[in-house]
């Protein structure tokens, strides 16, 4: 969380652990019921924690249900299409469980053979759930250049705890560093382009070279 | 310069900062690990890197050893080979001689965490002491593959596991549905340790020749494990005949054998049976000497691991790190490490691996795209940084039983 004392920025991290649940999948219809009941630490933690986890390009989707409909149940029209959905849009862990149920729902109900499929035992779907730790760091920002400076040397997990978690997790209605560059800084415009970034479709380094590079032509441009 | 300081080389200073912050919010707590042997096996050599940094960044991390007389490792071994779904009679008065070590450890080990770190099923019977210990907190490390156990043998283990405050596992297919939380925590590898550090080739020249290998005879085949029907030496022997009939290659295999497994000596005789008069083939019964282990991984051309079962597969980590090819079997925590054909090849069989090495033999361009992958893999997901950083946040979990945690 940020600690706004005056105009400052303090920066946070977020670590996270990996709990198991026990709970595990062979086919769409379990999937299905499950995703219905786990808690949303585990459907935040399934569309989540690739972003932490593969900073760099590797060809699996964002997403492990997308991912495991495609490769352990054939199904590659369903798992495109769980891995279309614009995570992003959803305010809340609970918006975006429910667009995945429906999603899901559509497609069985549209194509019921689904149902048949089966994984093999070694590509069973294992629920897992995220367990978080916010930490504040060192890193203070009192304006707009200290926020450049601190923005480049931060780890990944920093980045992604203001631009992903604060949002979705905390039930902020936007990402840390837009709410506190449009209310401290008043830098509404800046804010608001950080603000619809799609950060779920960069590496989390392309996302903070992207973030320096809009922050730096703001910088640029206060000062011609 | 403090040793901890020294991986900030290759993750980065603020990594490193946010070891120090975490260790900061357990002073006070002292750890105790406790595990079967203290030299030999993946258990000890990643307790010995773990406990001397976390104790640098100023976490009382303390490690001791449980007593174990050769009966009672033979049990213990059949208890690991039940676990791993392998055929194991463990008889009553084998249970018996389980119990009376147990009893003998419970009895007179000096425990005295805050934490306490018990790993494998050696010691699982020391939580009887938690009681004894006001505020204890008990975490029970899992370093096996239980996805597919004999269920006596679990079942009498999971009586103990669901007394303790946690159980990690290495994989999310060793998940149970049970009583006690559990919280997966993949292994590591320590980026500068004999095993893994770079290494001059005088270094390495002195290896090569003391046990006469030469890979630059022929492209160099490898698999490095104890002698363990597990590791399924024989079936590396066997794809390897099968790569022989198309590309002309050697094979290395290389075991050393850990204090807890009294079974290495017989699958060696096996693998030198198999082996017949190859000359092409060595198979080495090594002390686990790192540096040698480190040579033997940087000089060879395609690096295998044909598990039947695993518990993580540290080996694979380690051929990663070096930017080398793999090709390992799709159980355990190998398909953790390698996605197929992106960072390494997954096989299932004795032919798929014999496929897979010929294409890596073969297209060597390809073999390196896969080893760079492996590399970045490895150093995002399984450096000891990483691991230690989990471990303290599992310590730290056990005091919140939220979601959410802010320190």
């Amino acid at each position: 969380m940020n600690e706004n004392n005056g105009k400052s920025f303090r920066f946070s991290t977020r670590l996270h652990l990996r709990v198991l649940t026990g709970l595990k999948a062979s086919n769409i219809e379990e999937l299905l019921e499950l995703i219905k009941n786990v808690p949303g630490s585990s459907i935040y933690y399934h569309t989540h924690h690739f972003l932490q986890q593969h900073q760099y390009l590797s060809p699996e989707p964002p997403n492990d249900f997308a991912h495991w409909i495609t490769s352990a149940l054939n199904e590659e029209v369903l798992g495109e299409k769980i891995a279309s959905i614009d995570t992003i849009k959803f305010p809340t862990i609970r918006d975006l469980r429910n667009e995945i149920i429906r999603t899901i729902e559509g497609c069985i109900k549209e194509n019921p053979r689904i149902k048949l499929r089966f994984a093999s035992p070694d590509k069973t779907f294992h629920f897992i759930k995220s367990t978080s730790f916010i930490l504040p760091t060192d890193y203070v920002a009192k304006n707009l250049e200290d926020f450049l400076e601190i923005l480049k040397k931060i780890t990944p997990d920093s980045i992604y705890f203001h631009m992903f978690e604060a949002r979705l997790r905390l039930d902020m209605e936007t990402n840390d560093f837009s709410f506190w560059l449009g209310t401290s800084l008043s830098e509404v415009e800046l804010a608001g382009k950080l603000a619809s970034l799609d950060p779920y479709t960069y590496t989390m380094e392309d996302l903070r070279k992207r973030i320096i590079e809009i922050v730096e032509e703001r910088l640029k441009n206060a000062k011609n | 310069m403090q040793r901890i300081d020294k991986y900030e080389q290759v993750v980065g200073k603020s990594k490193i900062d946010e070891l120090k912050m975490l260790a900061g919010y357990l002073k006070g707590k002292v750890i105790q690990h406790i595990n079967s042997t203290a030299m030999g096996g993946g258990v000890a050599e990643i307790l010995s890197k773990i406990n001397p940094l976390m104790q640098e960044l100023g976490v009382n991390t303390q490690w001791d050893v449980i007593k174990g007389t050769p009966d009672f490792f033979d049990v213990t071994k059949s208890i690991h080979n039940a676990l791993h779904g392998k055929e194991a009679i463990i008889t009553e008065d084998m249970w018996k001689v389980f119990n009376d070590v147990s009893s003998m450890n419970i009895r007179e080990m000096n425990l005295y965490g805050d934490i306490m770190f018990i790993h494998d099923p050696q010691p699982i019977a020391l939580i009887k002491r938690k009681s004894r210990m006001k505020n204890s907190k008990w975490i029970w490390r899992c370093h096996v593959d239980v996805s597919g156990p004999d269920k006596d043998v679990w079942g009498f283990l999971e009586k103990f596991v669901n007394k303790y405050d946690a159980a990690v596992f290495s994989s999310a297919h060793f998940a149970h549905k049970m009583k006690a939380r559990q919280v997966l925590i993949s292994p590591s590898i320590d980026p500068f340790s004999d095993k893994n550090r770079e290494l001059t080739q005088k270094e390495m020249d002195a290896v090569l020749n003391k046990y006469k290998i030469d890979p630059q005879r022929k492209p160099l085949v490898c698999q490095i494990s104890r002698y363990d029907a597990l590791k399924d030496p024989v079936g590396v022997i066997e794809a390897y005949k099968l790569v022989k009939k198309y590309v002309d290659c050697q094979l290395l295999l290389v075991g050393n054998r850990a204090t807890d497994d009294p079974e290495g000596d017989k699958i060696y005789k096996q693998v030198l049976e198999a082996k017949g008069d190859d000359p092409d083939i060595t198979a080495l019964m090594v002390e686990d000497i790192p540096s040698e282990i480190n040579t033997f991984q940087r000089v060879s051309d395609v690096i295998v691991q044909k598990s039947i079962r695993e518990g993580f597969a540290l080996t694979v980590s380690e051929a990663l790190w070096k930017g080398k090819p793999v090709v390992a079997s799709n159980v355990g925590g190998i398909p953790l490490q390698i996605k197929h054909k992106y960072s390494g090849m997954l096989c299932h069989t004795i032919e798929g691996a014999a496929f897979s090495i010929k294409q890596l033999l073969n297209a060597p361009e390809y073999a390196r795209r896969l080893g760079e992958n492996g590399r970045e893999h490895i150093k995002q997901n399984f450096l000891l940084t990483r691991h230690i950083r989990e471990y303290m946040l599992l310590f730290l979990s056990l005091y919140s039983n939220k979601d959410v945690v802010t320190l």
